[in-house]
């Protein structure tokens, strides 16, 4: 069941993959990695992660790919062309990439020592994500309200660039 | 959950300044345009307090907040320079807003937000607490340097620093990254811990060592980090500018000067020679373009970049191996950056309030024959300029001499010899200022054309600036046994 579970989604990773750079519409290479990313987030939560997996939606589905998408709507791009004389390139990287592959599959018997996980690692009774907060909202509760500042200051200086009417002068 | 007591009181100035930082912007709406003064007023007492509050618990070495933060002298000395600082900004920026058109009080609550990330870095015990520290820092900055928003150049400025400084944040990130990788924590004591035991052959935190050097360089503005620095420091608000070459720098080479030693100075010997080269490039590169030009806005951006590197040569010392070197070169860069704040504000506040027609007069020529018609603006900006170029009897001599002298101390004679060549070249072009002033004549139309916009306020930071160019120059002693004390060991 969990063989057959990993092949299907790194199937159809590997076919959204392809989809994206293959497709000519920019707005269905777009939904492509959407698919794509869902599917990976499907392989976090097979391996037990479930936080990196609703991380990987939230932030990669939700944020990230919104953004391409608002571009993309937003400059109103059709179809490209310009991405088309690249062969070059694509084979330069594609040369590069093979090459470290088959350099990690030939020295495969080299181990690489795992680091100490801490006092952290062993908490893994809960749940990953409630473990997370556990110490997101007790060791690590300053830096959480440091980084809720920043969002704040984000927010107030995003309004102050953009906002119409609030110095005189224009 | 409960947060203990006693952490809360540690932070309390970080608190303090947040709180006000956070009424500032809600009561500028509902504030009547005349009595706007009064919020800038209000974050002026507040740095007052929280200078009291500082400077009484100075000396003990506290931990808050499961030990992410360390409240100790270090933290303390940087707080004070940066209180003082961010004051004077503030009252810098009283008329200077004004006078732009851009008096909004949002400015000085994203000055305080600033400092409050000034603070946090200085007194982080934890990577991952100095890099959210500097994040607040940058992001405020980033939206400050864009304040002129109607004006190209400001808009540039603001955007070029936040894709460089974004882009230096990922490089830190990274190497912190890699550090929690290797080290399995990101606290400075563990990160130390970790160096001990298998620093010189784990490749991961060489790797992670060279990025961290990276970002920091980017915010210290050292060569080859430093292309940002001449764009964003003559585009953005000459009051921002201050704030940037001063308080930022401070609070950088702070944050900088503990991860070396507290987390990496179990491995002195293999970042010294990488600090070295970059603090010998910065001299150089600093120096040399500074004096080709013409805009004295960007002639100090290219200043500040020298200091950067005169900075440098403290944390060179400090990385020295020997007994006792590091903590000279530590209080000998804490005593050079206090002094230069206090002789960059100056040199700064002077261009701020120097106006033609409806712009600044930021050009070498807006300053020719300046001491003919405005002799006071004149005498502070030469007596700047000499400080700058560390000609005794001002602080900027003593700053030099007591780097210099840790330098000499540590068998480092010839990088003191460096130091004090390139001290004699950037006496070409900060005499340069001194000469257009005083043996030019005025041409007739620009003795209309430029004015001194002197505010009330801006003449008591001009008079602060001078008091602590000259008072630090003639009896330096409190601030240099400060420094010795409040070092890191």
């Amino acid at each position: 069941m969990g063989t057959f579970v990993f092949l299907y989604f790194a199937a159809v990773i590997v076919m959204a993959a392809s989809l994206v750079v293959a497709l000519r519409n920019p707005i269905y290479s777009a939904l492509s990695l959407l698919v794509m990313f869902f599917h990976v987030a499907g392989l976090y939560v097979t391996l037990h992660a479930e936080f990196l997996a609703a991380i990987q939606i939230i932030v990669y589905a939700g944020a990230i790919l919104v953004l391409y998408l608002f571009v993309v709507m937003l400059l109103n791009v059709k179809r490209d062309e310009r991405y088309n004389q690249q062969g070059t390139v694509a084979l330069f990287l594609g040369v590069v990439l093979l090459t470290e592959a088959v350099l990690l599959a030939v020295s495969r018997g080299v181990t690489v020592a795992t680091p100490d996980p801490g006092p952290e690692g062993t908490a893994r009774a809960v749940g990953n994500t409630e473990s997370i907060g556990e110490v997101l909202y007790s060791t690590y509760l300053f830096p959480f309200e440091i980084a809720s500042l920043i969002l704040l200051v984000a927010m107030i200086g995003a309004v102050i660039l953009s906002k119409k009417g609030i110095m005189e002068s224009q | 959950m409960m947060i203990p007591l006693a952490d809360l009181v540690t932070i309390l100035p970080e608190l303090i300044v947040v709180s006000v930082a956070c009424l500032l912007l809600v009561l500028d709406p509902i504030t009547p345009s005349n009595k706007k003064d009064l919020l800038a007023w209000m974050s002026v007492a507040t740095l007052g307090i929280c200078f009291i509050m500082t400077a009484g618990s100075m000396g003990d070495r506290v931990f808050a907040f499961s030990d992410l933060v360390v409240v100790d002298g270090y933290a303390s000395f940087w707080k004070l320079l940066l209180y003082v600082v961010s004051g004077m900004t503030i009252l810098l920026s009283i008329g200077y807003l004004k006078e732009e058109r851009i008096d909004l009080a949002e400015f000085y609550g994203f000055v305080l937000l600033s400092l409050t990330g000034m603070m946090i870095m200085v007194s982080g015990a934890d990577l991952l607490v100095i890099y959210l520290g500097i994040e607040l820092m940058s992001i405020s900055l980033y939206i400050m340097a864009g304040f002129k928003r109607f004006e190209a150049r400001s808009i540039e400025s603001s955007a070029k620093y936040f894709i460089l400084g974004a882009f230096s944040s990922g490089l830190l990130l990274y190497g912190i990254s890699l550090i929690f990788g290797a080290a399995g924590s990101t606290r400075l004591v563990e990160i130390a811990a970790a160096v001990e035991a298998r620093g010189l052959d784990d490749s991961l935190i060489l790797i992670a060592l060279m990025l961290v050097i990276v970002g920091f360089g980017f915010k210290v503005a050292a060569v080859p980090f430093h292309m940002w620095t001449p764009d964003v420091y003559q585009g953005a608000p000459t009051s921002v500018t201050a704030f940037m070459a001063v308080a930022s720098k401070a609070a950088s080479f702070g944050a900088f000067l503990r991860v070396m030693l507290e987390g990496f100075g179990g491995m002195k010997p293999n970042w010294n020679g990488l600090i070295l080269g970059v603090c010998i490039l910065t001299l150089i590169l600093g120096n040399l373009v500074a004096i080709v030009q013409t805009n004295v806005k960007r002639m100090l951006a290219y200043s500040s970049i020298a200091h950067a590197g005169y900075a440098l040569i403290g944390l060179v010392v400090a990385g020295w191996v020997g007994t006792g070197v590091s903590a000279k070169g530590v209080s000998s860069m804490m005593l050079y950056l206090a002094v230069y704040s206090f002789m960059t504000l100056g040199a700064f506040s002077i261009v701020a309030i120097l106006r033609r027609g409806g712009n600044e007069g930021e050009d070498l020529d807006d300053f020719t024959g300046l001491a003919k018609r405005h002799k006071g603006a004149a005498f502070l900006m030469l007596l700047f300029m000499v400080s700058l170029a560390g000609i005794p009897p001002t602080a900027g001599f003593i700053g030099k001499f007591y780097l210099f002298m840790a330098a000499v101390n540590a068998g480092l004679t010839w990088l003191a010899v460096v130091g004090l060549i390139f001290a004699a070249v950037s006496a070409f072009y900060y005499l340069r200022v001194v000469m257009v002033m005083y043996m030019r004549e005025p041409s007739p139309d620009q003795e209309n054309e430029t004015r001194l916009a002197l505010s009330p306020t801006a003449t008591v930071v001009l008079a602060l600036a001078a008091a602590g160019v000259v008072l630090f120059g003639l009896y330096p002693w409190p601030l240099v046994s400060l420094t010795a004390t409040a070092s890191l060991p």
